[in-house]
């Protein structure tokens, strides 16, 4: 009796906590179904459903600017995250490796403060040292922001793996290189390939960093949702959004598939 | 050349080989670092003594006679002038209240993932960060559309508060519609380090409180609760920090009034151009940053060793 009581008060209070939960998921998930769903809406506000079109899509198709952008934030993209993987990956295990104390400190820092400082600075530094603000600044920014990233996606790979086979591989011979690059790489690689992406998705994402060292020529794609926004919002926006979050959501898949720990370890 | 010298001479190579490796690897990242992070920001702190240009960015570091013109004069104007201290103050707050919700919102998602079934954790997390990698403009706009004026949300509210005679509100361009896009972005920074937390907790113990006879709240205020108080400071710093920063949420959603120190920082460094005062005030929020931070990691470090 008195267990069927407290059973029925526990069911009664996860009721309660499901309820929260359901309210907390559907704050989360509302505005970006709302977004989604007015990209397919035939008019200019984003106020009332007046019927479907693709309108918005094709229009988003024939601006040349928007595509510029995305042409500079894809290149950015696929350029900081291929410097920053290497990069990362030199740091996260020279991390796990040695007792370092100047490395893991500059790797973390930037994580941790706020982004807007790294962006400034970055700024003056560009300007102080005549590098023309434009898409080579911006990639050298995200590289630098990338790295941290990278780092302990492979750190906490490297921190799962089992020693001995590593030293396994020289007990038969193999030379330190040899041991890394046919041992520990092929282990570690779904954490490289994790970080990867990461910093990938990060790059094409990121709007701060990008804002302060981009100078008046160059635009990247969030960027150009920023004047779209600032300047008259139209459903255009909610199209570009629409598409960025389906190239986003596949990334992560497809990431979520190669490390299944590595996206919650971050 | 005896033996016991031949393998001295062969251990020393093999240890200079091996600090060379070990240079060769954490030498890139390193310098890359330094160079785009660590230099930079050495290079803000010293901009921050100099003088603005007469046409924006920094005056030259020597001038005419070749003295050194360095100043504490943007430092005193921080301190003297009211404006700063008040926006930084309202920063802060914004930033508090903005932790503040997204504890109580995220605690009790924490909880149920915490102690639900294994194998539903992995989705009910993964569907607290998804959001979160979305692109960040696009999570600030979406409360454009739903809090603007225009909006169904608004106009029932509004129909609403008619019934009652109370005049129409707005909801978009208010502090209201700030903290709301601040507790947005913000909210999965929270509910992961809590996550991580709870989840290790021992059921046992809860199940001891209540054979000795609390009720549910006295479980949860005298064990689930402290237990959990290094979360609560992990999620705290990690929303705190960056909600402290930022200018793109005042900036979209909270129209004139809504200016935070992030606004100003930006304004500071592409429109007035006074880079040294922008740069006192980067200096400013980067030390109450960290400060939040280490206080963070001092409030935590008791509770970890036991």
């Amino acid at each position: 009796m008195i267990n069927l009581e407290r059973l029925k008060a526990v069911n009664k209070r996860t009721y309660a906590l499901w309820v929260v939960a359901v309210a907390v998921y559907a704050f989360l998930y509302v505005p970006l179904i709302i977004v989604m769903v007015y990209s397919f809406n035939d008019s200019q506000l984003n106020a009332e459903w007046v019927g479907f079109t693709f309108d918005w899509y094709r229009k988003l198709f024939h601006n040349d600017e928007m595509l510029g952008a995305a042409g500079n934030s894809l290149m950015i993209a696929l350029i900081a995250s291929a410097v920053s993987t290497v990069l990362g990956t030199m740091a996260g295990f020279a991390m796990h490796r040695y007792k370092l104390k100047l490395l893991p400190l500059l790797v973390l820092t930037p994580i941790a403060i706020p982004e807007i400082l790294i962006g400034v600075s970055l700024l003056i530094f560009f300007v102080m040292l005549n590098i023309t603000l434009g898409l080579v600044s911006i990639t050298l920014a995200h590289i630098a922001f990338c790295i941290g990233f990278v780092a302990i996606v492979v750190r906490s790979r490297l921190s799962g793996m089992d020693e001995s086979l590593t030293e396994a591989a020289r007990d038969c011979g193999a030379t330190p290189m040899q041991a890394f690059r046919l041992v520990t790489l092929p282990l570690i690689m779904p954490g490289v390939l994790a970080g990867a992406l990461m910093a990938f998705t990060l790059s094409i994402d990121d709007f701060v960093i990008t804002f302060f060292t981009a100078g008046a020529n160059a635009s990247t794609l969030p960027l150009q949702i920023y004047s779209m926004i600032k300047i008259a919002v139209t459903p255009e926006v909610n199209a570009v959004s629409t598409l960025l979050m389906a190239l986003t959501l596949f990334l992560i898949i497809v990431a979520s598939k190669l490390a299944p720990n590595a996206l919650r370890s971050s | 050349m005896n033996k016991a010298a031949h393998s001295a001479a062969s251990a020393s190579s093999a240890s200079s080989r091996s600090r060379l490796a070990r240079w060769l690897i954490s030498g890139p990242p390193l310098v890359y670092l330094l160079v785009f992070f660590a230099i930079p920001s050495l290079i803000m702190v010293f901009a921050s003594f100099r003088y603005a240009g007469d046409y924006g960015g920094l005056a030259p570091i020597f001038d005419e006679v070749g003295k050194l013109n360095l100043t504490f004069e943007n430092y005193t104007r921080f301190a003297s002038d009211f404006i700063y201290t008040a926006i930084f103050l309202k920063s802060l707050m914004y930033a508090s209240i903005t932790t503040f919700f997204c504890l109580i919102m995220a605690y009790p998602l924490a909880v149920l993932i915490a102690r639900s079934p294994k194998k539903h954790r992995d989705l009910l997390i993964l569907l607290v960060i998804l959001p979160f990698w979305s692109n960040f403009l696009i999570r600030v706009y979406a409360w454009m559309i739903i809090l603007g004026p225009q909006s169904g949300l608004t106009r029932a509210l509004n129909a609403v508060l008619g019934v009652f005679g109370v005049q129409p509100v707005t909801l978009l361009f208010t502090a209201f519609s700030v903290i709301v896009g601040l507790v947005y972005v913000h909210l999965p920074f929270m509910v992961l380090p809590l996550y991580a937390n709870l989840e290790k907790h021992d059921a046992a113990l809860l199940d001891a409180a209540q054979d000795l006879g609390a009720s549910a709240w006295q479980r949860f205020w005298r064990i689930t609760f402290p237990l959990s108080l290094p979360g609560v400071y992990a999620g705290a710093a990690l929303v705190f920090i960056p909600a402290l920063g930022i200018f793109a949420v005042s900036d979209i959603l909270g129209g004139t009034g809504g200016v935070m120190i992030g606004n100003v920082i930006k304004q500071q460094f592409l429109e007035t151009r006074d880079w040294p005062f922008g740069s006192v005030l980067s200096i400013v929020l980067t030390v109450a940053a960290l400060g939040v931070a280490g206080l963070a990691v001092l409030v935590s470090r008791p509770r970890r060793q036991q």
